[in-house]
């Protein structure tokens, strides 16, 4: 009887970690839109969302309970099942992934050694959703859209596989928290510098995976309508919503998990911190607001002429220099290598 | 324990499920969409037998990456159903010779004395600190580095092979060369010509 106790106890407690992330996460997924339109509306020299509260802080609110009330739409020649359960197949892996990302030293849900190659198989399985929306809404835009986003994302992902093994090389870990602590000291001391290029590239396929712009062209609302949701209204296109932005968090997390030295400080003389982890995921985040005020959107032969021709061989050579190094025991990789 | 064996039973029933819907559905985006729910039943059967890295890549290259592109082809597919019912009673003697070869051979594995159960004990379970990723990496790049190697050279043939079989050259297709592009100049594009502009009599 007391193990029994004990093993509900652990799950209580483990439900009430998930809440403590899943809470936060979903307030930050709601106050990062109006950041965006606040960014881009600066960015445009417009004043952005300013109505509802003081400055507009309250307008995510009414966005919400807006999208709460419309209602739910099923096209006539859809496939309803699959239509209904393609928002949470999106949704679903993007709140998942977060168990494994640590905020600081001990603050994490599941502290596992194949930490990264669980992030990185689920974020591969957030398409899933876009694919199932766009056959199940039997509609051509949807389609279209469905189809851009399936191959785009497989052209990134190799990419992003790639840059992972780079940081995998000089860390010698899997586990999230011992490759930040691999990147112990000051800001020179993190994982950007040593590896420049596969930081650029992985922070780029990122924002292609989570179909940000300029790489938006899944939903191209110029080309295709709205793409891949074009047929979802109400609380479903509300969730497909909620899933572009949490991965967007995700991909923000992880980039600076994973080179910026997630909970470290930057200089010597301050305190390591969860402080400075969300400083970095709110810089990153920045960076996607302004991808998206700054570029056009990409033509489709374009995005795969990047993908394929470019981060894939840049990604692959720089593996090699690093092997290289740390072979002949060259300084920063080696001494990474080391620690 | 108890759980556990649960878990086992609830997921070998919805993995059996799916794999019957694989074959038994007559869309086939629905079948790979079976086909997945497959991979990833499996995936947390392997899980719990505590084959944690390969479960994940199990979800990582089929799940995420080898049913991505699947479905992508099986979506532009227009099967028309009909004629690939047709040859079904022609197929039947052979696919039921097979199906009744593969039944026969896992019965005679699973109740022969010498597969049985009882000549294969439960393995001791590994402490919490086991990885079994460095194991598997250890054992691939020391062991069995030749024959990992060999496995890596025939996928590379298998790739170069692919690519060269299905690359047609068409020299009418347009496309962009980047590499020239950047290097136009203004007088490549540009011609000005100087001409009257006709409005002056109005004025």
């Amino acid at each position: 009887m007391a193990a029994f106790f004990d093993s509900l106890l652990l799950v209580i407690v483990t439900v009430l970690k998930v809440l403590l992330i899943m809470i936060p996460l979903l307030l930050s997924v709601a106050y990062l839109t109006y950041a965006e339109r606040k960014v881009i509306g600066a960015m445009q020299v417009r004043n952005g969302p300013n109505r509802v509260g003081w400055k507009g802080l309250l307008q995510p609110i009414a966005d919400v309970l807006k999208l709460l009330t419309k209602e739910i739409i099923v096209p006539t020649n859809s496939h309803r099942f699959l239509f209904l359960i393609a928002p949470i197949l999106s949704l679903a892996p993007a709140f998942a992934a977060w168990a494994v990302i640590p905020f600081n030293d001990t603050a994490v849900l599941a502290d596992v050694n194949a930490g990264l190659l669980y992030v990185l198989a689920l974020t591969s399985l957030g398409v899933y959703g876009v694919i199932v929306a766009g056959w199940a809404s039997n509609s051509k835009y949807a389609f279209l859209g469905a189809m851009r986003s399936a191959a785009q994302i497989v052209a990134y992902e190799i990419a992003m596989g790639f840059a992972l093994v780079g940081v995998l090389m000089v860390s010698g870990s899997l586990n999230l928290g011992d490759i930040v602590r691999a990147q112990e000291g000051s800001i020179f001391h993190w994982f950007w510098l040593p590896l420049l290029p596969l930081f650029l590239v992985y922070f780029i396929s990122g924002v292609a995976e989570t179909n940000r712009a300029p790489f938006d062209v899944a939903e191209g609302e110029s080309e295709i309508v709205a793409g891949f949701h074009v047929d979802y209204s109400g609380m479903a296109f509300a969730l497909f919503f909620l899933a572009e932005y949490a991965n967007m968090i995700m991909i923000a997390a992880l980039t600076s998990v994973l080179f910026l030295g997630g909970w470290l400080s930057p200089v010597s003389f301050l305190p390591d911190s969860m402080i400075w982890f969300f400083l970095k995921v709110a810089l990153m985040l920045f960076f996607f607001l302004w991808f998206r005020a700054t570029f056009p959107r990409y033509r489709y032969d374009q995005i795969m002429r990047l993908g394929w021709k470019i981060f894939i061989p840049v990604t692959i050579v720089w593996i090699v220099v690093e092997a290289v190094a740390i072979l002949l025991e060259i300084e920063p990789w080696f001494a990474l290598r080391a620690a | 324990m108890e759980f556990k064996l649960f878990l086992f039973w609830v997921v070998s029933l919805i993995l059996v499920g799916a794999a019957v819907g694989v074959i038994t559905t007559r869309n086939p985006v629905q079948a790979a969409l079976f086909l997945v729910l497959a991979f990833f039943n499996s995936a947390i059967i392997w899980m719990l037998m505590e084959a944690e890295f390969l479960s994940i890549t199990l979800v990582l290259v089929y799940v995420g990456a080898v049913m991505v592109l699947f479905l992508f082809v099986v979506m532009m597919l227009d099967i028309n159903l009909s004629p690939l019912r047709e040859g079904f009673t022609r197929y039947l003697p052979l696919g039921g010779l097979v199906a009744a070869l593969i039944v026969g051979e896992i019965v005679l594995l699973i109740s022969n004395k010498w597969f049985s159960a009882e000549n294969f004990p439960v393995p001791a379970a590994r402490p919490a600190d086991y990885s079994n990723t460095e194991e598997l990496g250890v054992a691939m790049y020391t062991d069995y580095l030749l024959q990992f190697e060999i496995a890596a050279v025939i996928l590379l043939v298998a790739i170069i092979a692919a690519i060269a079989l299905t690359m047609r050259r068409r020299p009418d297709t347009k496309y962009q060369r980047p590499a020239e592009q950047v290097q136009v100049r203004k007088e490549d594009r540009l011609r000005i010509v100087s001409m009257d502009s006709g409005n002056q009599e109005s004025q």
